[in-house]
Order: C-alpha cells, then sequence, then structure tokens
C-alpha cells in the first residue's frame, strides 16, 4: 500500500538523533508488549508479513505520531481480535470471557527455538529464477493497496542484479492470503542517480531485496 | 462503574478509562492474554531477559573481531554469512545473513525503510533512531548527508552502498580495522566495535589511550 510506512526518500522528517547509552527498552510496558508480540505470535494465527500489514494500517497522522513499541501495541491488538484468539469485547473490558482454544502456549523452554526460527523465509522449492547476476531489470511500476515489499522510490526504475539469494516466501501474497507463493528473491543494485536523479554521486547505488514477481526484464 | 449509557458518562469515561495509555493497555492486555491461557508470563520475562542481557551488539562485535584476525573466517563470512555466525552457537541465532565489508573505498549502510528489519541476533534490538523516520526517510536519498552528520565526511571518491533490508535477509557491515590495532587479540579487537559500525553509520576508531 502507498503508505506512510514507505518512507525512503521523504524530506523533512527532521535529523537523525542517536542517544548515547540508550537502554533496550525505555519503559517496562515496551519491554512487556515486545514480549507479548512473539508469545502470541507462536500460536501461529498470523505470520511475519501479516505482522508488518497491520502496522501498516495504522492511520498515517498515529502512524507518524507513533513511537515503535506503540505501533507493535496497535498492530497485536488488532491481529488478536481479527484472527480469534480475542473478542472485541474482551480486549475493550479486559476481561476474559473463556479459555482460549489453542494446541499449546509458549514456554520458557522453547524461546530459543522460537526466536532461531523467527523469521526463516527461504523455503526449498524447486522454482527456477527468472534472473541471474548481471541481468539488466526494471521494478514494476505497480501500486498494490495491500502488502507490498517493493518500496515506492524504486518503482519503474532500472537496476542490475546483484545476486541472486535463493527462494523465499513471496511477502506481497503471505501478508495478504497466505499464499507463500516461492519465488527467487534478489539483490538488486540501482544506481542513486537513476533513483534520485541529477546531484547526488554518480558512484553511490541502493540495494534493494527483490522478488520475481516485483521485476522485469529491461 | 454504573452500566448506563448516558452520553455525557461515555464521554467521561472515554477521558478517565484507564486504558488510555500504552503502560496500562499494555498491562490490560497482558493480563487478559494470561487469563485466556495464551501467554506464559515467565516466558514473557524470559524473552525480555533474553533481549537486555543474552542478545545484544556484542554478539556481533565477535563476529567482525574474528574476521578481521581470521582471513579464512572472513572468507566464509562473506560467502556465506549465516553458516559462519553460526558458528558462534549465539543464543537463538538463526537469521539469513548478508555480511558486506567495507574498504577504503566503499562505505556501506544498512537501513530498513518500510519498517525496522534488522539483525536481532547479532546486534541485539534496534536502537530507536535506527527505527525513527528520519533515518528511514534519509538514508536512501542522502546517505552522505547522514554520515556526514554522524560521522565525519565521505570523500567523493568512496563509493556508498545503502542496503535496503525489504527482505528476511538481515545485513551486518564488516567495517575496517583501525590502524594501530595491529597485534591485538580477538577479544581486544572485539571491544571496540560498536553497534554503529556494524550498522554502517560510523567507522571503528581506537580509543583515546589506546589497546583496551
Amino acid at each position: 500500500m502507498n503508505g506512510v510506512h514507505d518512507m525512503g526518500g521523504m524530506h523533512g522528517m527532521g535529523p537523525v538523533e542517536i542517544e548515547k547509552n540508550e537502554p533496550v527498552f525505555h519503559a517496562e510496558w515496551e519491554g512487556r508488549v515486545f514480549a507479548l508480540r512473539l508469545a502470541s505470535a507462536f500460536h501461529g494465527k498470523w505470520n511475519a508479513n501479516m505482522n508488518r500489514y497491520a502496522v501498516e494500517q495504522m492511520p498515517p497522522a498515529e502512524y507518524l505520531a507513533a513511537t515503535y513499541y506503540e505501533r507493535v501495541l496497535f498492530a497485536l491488538e488488532n491481529l488478536l481480535v481479527e484472527q480469534g484468539l480475542v473478542t472485541a469485547k474482551e480486549l475493550e473490558t479486559g476481561r476474559a470471557e473463556g479459555k482460549a482454544s489453542v494446541a499449546g502456549i509458549l514456554r520458557v523452554a522453547g524461546v530459543e527455538t522460537l526466536l532461531r526460527n523467527r523469521i526463516r523465509a527461504r523455503v526449498d522449492n524447486n522454482v527456477p529464477p527468472k534472473f541471474k547476476a548481471g541481468d539488466r531489470v526494471v521494478a514494476r511500476n505497480i501500486h498494490p493497496a495491500g502488502h507490498t515489499r517493493l518500496p515506492r522510490y524504486a518503482r519503474g526504475r532500472r537496476g542490475v542484479i546483484d545476486r541472486d539469494y535463493g527462494v523465499f516466501v513471496f511477502p506481497d501474497t503471505n501478508a495478504m492470503s497466505r499464499d507463500k507463493k516461492p519465488q527467487h528473491l534478489y539483490g538488486v543494485r540501482f544506481a542513486a542517480s537513476e533513483l534520485w536523479g541529477p546531484g547526488v554521486s554518480a558512484r553511490d547505488s541502493v540495494y534493494v531485496n527483490l522478488w520475481d514477481d516485483h521485476l522485469d526484464p529491461a | 462503574m454504573s452500566e448506563h449509557h448516558h452520553h455525557d458518562d461515555e464521554h467521561v469515561r472515554e477521558h478517565d478509562r484507564p486504558l488510555s495509555g500504552p503502560a496500562l493497555r499494555v498491562k490490560a492486555l497482558e493480563s487478559l492474554l494470561v487469563e485466556k491461557g495464551l501467554v506464559d508470563p515467565k516466558t514473557l520475562d524470559e524473552l525480555i531477559d533474553t533481549f537486555e542481557t543474552k542478545v545484544g551488539s556484542r554478539n556481533g562485535a565477535r563476529v567482525v573481531a574474528r574476521a578481521w584476525v581470521d582471513p579464512a573466517y572472513k572468507q566464509r563470512l562473506l560467502a556465506d554469512g549465516r553458516a559462519a555466525i553460526a558458528e558462534f552457537g549465539f543464543f537463538g541465532y538463526g537469521e539469513d545473513m548478508v555480511v558486506i565489508e567495507n574498504t577504503p573505498k566503499v562505505r556501506n549502510l544498512v537501513v530498513c525503510t518500510l519498517c525496522s528489519c534488522y539483525p536481532w541476533s547479532v546486534l541485539g534490538l534496534p536502537p530507536v533512531w535506527y527505527k525513527s523516520a528520519p533515518y528511514r526517510a534519509r538514508a536512501v536519498i542522502d546517505p552522505r548527508g547522514v554520515l556526514e552528520e554522524l560521522g565525519g565526511e565521505i570523500p567523493d571518491d568512496v563509493e556508498v552502498r545503502v542496503w535496503d533490508s525489504t527482505a528476511e535477509l538481515r545485513y551486518l557491515v564488516l567495517p575496517e580495522r583501525p590502524a594501530g590495532t595491529e597485534g591485538w587479540s580477538e577479544e581486544q579487537l572485539a571491544e571496540i566495535v560498536t553497534r554503529n559500525a556494524m550498522i554502517g553509520v560510523a567507522q571503528v576508531t581506537v580509543p583515546v589511550g589506546g589497546r583496551r
């Protein structure tokens, strides 16, 4: 979706401010909601792509005003209700109207395994690649209303395949319909001047990870 | 709270109800999920403790230090980051990793413009600035400006490569080993490798006073 989360290239956001000796969490609730998200995701009712899409659903003015963990909370509450783990009424009142029916629950002993497998999206499917390193490509000029990992700044731009990373789950469909649609993932090199026009260094470039369904031969 | 639904009462409840701030909303959510049998509070404690104490950028620093002292390791690391980092056995490590090397002529910078993808198992959770709008917006269009603000100007003859983390592949920058560290042990080198250097917004420097 052409949302405010797709920030690459925007102006006016201000300076990058690095906090010295930053703590991992700035308040106790940040750690709690971080952990709640992982423990809730354990039930397998949603995947990482659906989680990102849930964050993108936050109204744009709120998204910009929110901290990272406020966005996490927003997405988690919505996913819990949407996917039927809690009801809207339970969320509103804070009172459970019965136990959830789930196969298991994340215990301390399962934490390491959960983290190890959390974002693995590489799959074994034998899918032929459409491109190889060195091929010239153009990123499709598409504007899906749903989730996509093709940033706006790269759409319609010409690049070169830097490398083929193998076969991965396709997030754009996995977020919307749990369709993994396995296909090759590439590192695509875009010259900075192709993306941003004159006024940037001719040496510089941006590498974007894109899938077969994002690309056409150029 | 009474059950009647007088409009003004509703209005007052909207403002007074305890779930208005995120801290209270999270507390209420945790109680609800525990009561429903969906989460175990001990597991939540463990997850928090893991990211506060077990996982962090010192893991990444050990990887970098080894690559600096062991050319064969560096070769493995650049060829297959995931497998080479797995040699350390870090807690919960399983990410598909790509390690990108800085040289005197190439500076690499990692960002996630669409959300905040970051190599948790080698760098821990990302700092606020990495997840912030200014960094996500500017890193791709004005990397030299960002680098200049944060750590010094990039000469014209140096190439800047920005890596936008749009997939489930995580990037780790292998910074240049600073001059003046000849003969240092792997452990001593790991001490000076910073998180920001492994994201690419800084270079590794020898602290004032020399060897740690």
